[in-house]
C-alpha cells in the first residue's frame, strides 16, 4: 500500500471521528438510561425532588407483592392467546399467497398495509368500528338481527382485552405472513416439486417438506409474537386507558402509570427491570431453541 | 395452463383473501363513507350509507384549523428530515468503520449496539426521560430529533450486509491513488450503499411519522403537536363528532399509505432484511 504510516493514522482519526457521535448517542440516550434504571430502581424517587433515598429491595418487592400488577400483567396473556393465533393466519396467507395466484402482490400490499398504518389513528378507528351505540360493528350486528350481541365492548371487562387483541391481530398479521413469505420462497422448489413427484398430495408437501424447512421462521415469528405482547401498551393507553376499571391494564401501562402518573420513579424502574428481565429471559430461551434446531 | 380452467381450489382460496381483504378494509371505508357528511346528514343517516356529496370537503377544512393539523404536518416533517439525514449519515459512517477497519474496541462496539437492542426502548423512558430533561431538551423539537437519530442494530445489519457486498479492491484503487479514506467513504461507500439507504429512509420516515409515544412524553407544548399527538389532543375534544373525527384520522392515516403504495418494495426490503437477521 502506498504510503503506509499516512493511512495508519489516517484510520485512527477516522475511527475517532466517525464513531465519536454515535457512541456518545449510543451511551447518552440507551446505555446510560439502562444503566440508571437499576440504579433508580433500588431508590425511593418521586422524579423531580434533589433527594433520592436507598430503598434495597423494596421496589423490587413492592413489585412482587402488588396484586394489581400481576393482574394487568395476566391481560397481556389474552394478547398473546390472539398473537398465536396471529401467527397461524399470517403463515395460513403466506402459504395461499405462495403459490402462482392472480393478484397476489394485491393482496400482499393491502394484507401488510395496518402495520405501516398509524398506530393512533388505527386505535381511534376501531372506536369507530366497536363503539357501543354509532359503531358499524354493532350497527351491523343488529341489522342482521343479532341484537343480544351487539355489548358495549370497550366496557365490558371480560371483552375489552379481546376486542383490543382482536385490534392488535388486525395490525400485525401482515408483518408475520411477509416474513413467512420471504422463509417459504427461499425454500428450494425442486425438493416441493421431488415431493409431488413421489405422490405427496399439498397438505403433505406442507407438513412434510415445507413448514420443516421453515421452523427456524416460524420460531423467530413466534419469539418476535411473545415479546410484542410483553411490550403492549399504545392501544390500551390511547383506547381505554386501562378501564374500565383497570380490566384493561398491561404490565406497561401500570409502568408508566406508576412513573408519570403517581410519580413513584423508583418502582416504576423496578417494574421495567423486571420486564427487561422477562424480554431477555425469553431471548435466551429462544436462543437455545434454535441451537437445539441447529445441531 | 391450469387457470385456463376453472378450478374450485382456486375460487376457495380467492374468497378467503377477499374475506380477509374485506376485514382490512372494513374499518377505513366507514371512515371514508362518514368523512363527507354533514353534521345533519350524519345524525340521521346510517354509518353504512354513502355521502350525499363526496365533494363535502368541510370537515377536513374544519379538522385543519381545529386540530392545526398544518402545524402538526410541518413539526413531523421538520423531525422526519432532520432525524432521517443525520440517521443515515452516522449510520453509513458507523457501519463503514465496522465493515471495513479492524481495530482493538471493534467487538466492543458492536456488542454494545446488540446489547442495546435487547433493551426494548419503551421501558427505559422512565430513565431516558431524566436525561432529556438534564439536556434541556424537554419540550423542544430536538427531544425528538435527537431519540430518533441513534443507529438501531437493524440498520446497522443492513448496511454491513450492503457494504460486505462492495468490492474492497475499489477502496485499495483508490488508496493507490492517493485518494483520503474520508474520500473513500464520500465518493465510493456512500453512494454505493443508496439501495440500503433508500430501504433505510423509507423505514425511518414511517417509524418517525407513526411514533406517538416519544412526542407524547417529551413535547407536550401545543406548538410542538405533531401528527399522532394532535390527533390524541382533538379525541379527547372532540370524540364524539364522528364525521369530524373521521376526517382527522383519514388525514393522519393517509400520507403514510401513500408513501408505502409508492414504495412498498423498500418496505418489504427493509421488513424481510431486519426480520431475518
Amino acid at each position: 500500500m502506498v504510503n503506509n504510516t499516512s493511512y495508519v493514522l489516517q484510520k485512527r482519526l477516522l475511527i475517532i471521528l466517525f464513531l465519536l457521535v454515535p457512541i456518545a448517542l449510543l451511551a447518552l440516550f440507551s446505555l446510560y438510561p439502562a444503566g440508571y434504571l437499576v440504579y433508580l430502581s433500588f431508590m425511593t424517587w418521586d422524579g423531580f425532588s434533589p433527594d433520592k433515598t436507598w430503598a434495597g429491595l423494596e421496589n423490587y418487592r413492592e413489585v412482587f407483592r402488588t396484586k394489581e400488577i400481576w393482574q394487568a400483567f395476566g391481560h397481556n396473556f389474552v394478547y398473546l392467546g390472539w398473537g398465536i393465533f396471529q401467527n397461524a393466519l399470517g403463515l395460513f396467507f403466506a402459504l395461499l399467497l405462495n403459490s402462482r395466484l392472480r393478484g397476489r402482490n394485491v393482496y400482499r400490499v393491502i394484507l401488510f398495509m395496518p402495520y405501516i398504518m398509524n398506530g393512533v389513528a388505527v386505535a381511534y378507528m376501531f372506536n369507530y368500528v366497536f363503539n357501543s351505540e354509532y359503531g358499524s360493528f354493532n350497527t351491523l350486528l343488529r341489522s342482521t338481527g343479532l341484537d343480544q350481541l351487539a355489548i358495549s365492548w370497550f366496557g365490558s371487562p371480560k371483552a375489552v382485552n379481546h376486542v383490543l387483541g382482536f385490534i392488535t391481530l388486525w395490525k400485525f398479521m401482515g408483518l408475520n405472513m411477509v416474513i413467512y413469505l420471504a422463509a417459504l420462497q427461499s425454500v428450494p422448489s425442486e425438493i416441493v416439486e421431488a415431493s409431488r413427484i413421489d405422490g405427496a398430495n399439498r397438505w403433505q408437501t406442507i407438513i412434510h417438506v415445507i413448514l420443516p424447512n421453515i421452523t427456524k421462521v416460524i420460531e423467530l415469528n413466534l419469539f418476535l409474537t411473545i415479546i410484542g405482547t410483553l411490550e403492549i401498551f399504545d392501544l390500551p393507553f390511547i383506547l381505554t386507558n386501562g378501564g374500565p376499571l383497570g380490566a384493561s391494564e398491561t404490565f406497561l401501562t401500570k409502568t408508566i402509570d406508576t412513573a408519570f402518573k403517581f410519580n413513584n420513579f423508583g418502582m416504576a424502574s423496578a417494574m421495567s427491570i423486571t420486564l427487561i428481565a422477562a424480554v431477555i429471559l425469553v431471548l435466551g430461551i429462544q436462543r437455545l431453541v434454535t441451537r437445539r434446531w441447529g445441531d | 395452463m391450469k387457470t385456463a380452467r376453472f378450478s374450485p381450489y382456486l375460487a376457495v382460496k380467492h374468497l378467503i383473501l377477499w374475506v380477509a381483504v374485506a376485514v382490512i378494509v372494513f374499518p377505513p371505508y366507514i371512515l371514508v363513507l362518514n368523512a363527507f357528511k354533514s353534521k345533519e346528514e350524519f345524525s340521521q343517516t346510517s354509518v353504512f350509507k354513502l355521502p350525499h356529496d363526496f365533494l363535502n370537503f368541510e370537515n377536513f377544512s374544519s379538522v385543519i384549523t381545529r386540530a392545526h393539523l398544518d402545524r402538526a404536518y410541518l413539526n413531523t416533517l421538520i423531525i422526519i428530515v432532520v432525524a432521517v439525514i443525520g440517521n443515515v449519515a452516522l449510520g453509513t459512517m458507523v457501519a463503514y468503520i465496522l465493515g471495513r477497519f479492524e481495530f482493538k474496541l471493534k467487538k466492543l462496539v458492536m456488542g454494545a449496539y446488540i446489547a442495546v437492542s435487547f433493551i426494548p426502548t419503551i421501558t427505559t423512558q422512565v430513565a431516558t426521560f431524566t436525561v432529556v430533561k438534564n439536556l434541556h431538551l424537554y419540550n423542544t423539537i430536538w427531544a425528538a430529533i435527537v431519540l430518533h437519530l441513534s443507529t438501531s442494530v437493524l440498520q446497522l445489519f443492513i448496511y454491513l450486509q450492503f457494504l460486505r457486498n462492495i468490492p474492497r479492491e475499489l477502496d485499495e484503487a483508490a488508496m493507490m491513488e492517493g485518494a483520503s479514506l474520508f474520500r473513500i467513504y464520500r465518493t465510493i461507500i456512500f453512494p454505493l450503499l443508496t439501495p440500503a439507504t433508500a430501504t433505510i429512509v423509507i423505514i425511518k420516515t414511517i417509524d418517525i411519522y407513526n411514533d406517538m409515544f416519544i412526542p407524547y412524553l417529551y413535547m407536550p407544548a401545543q406548538k410542538l403537536m405533531v401528527v399522532s399527538t394532535s390527533l390524541m389532543n382533538f379525541s379527547s375534544e372532540r370524540s364524539t363528532e364522528w364525521e369530524l373525527m373521521s376526517a382527522a384520522i383519514l388525514m393522519i392515516m393517509v400520507p403514510i399509505v401513500v408513501i408505502y403504495l409508492f414504495f412498498q418494495k423498500y418496505v418489504f426490503a427493509g421488513i424481510v432484511n431486519g426480520a431475518v437477521k
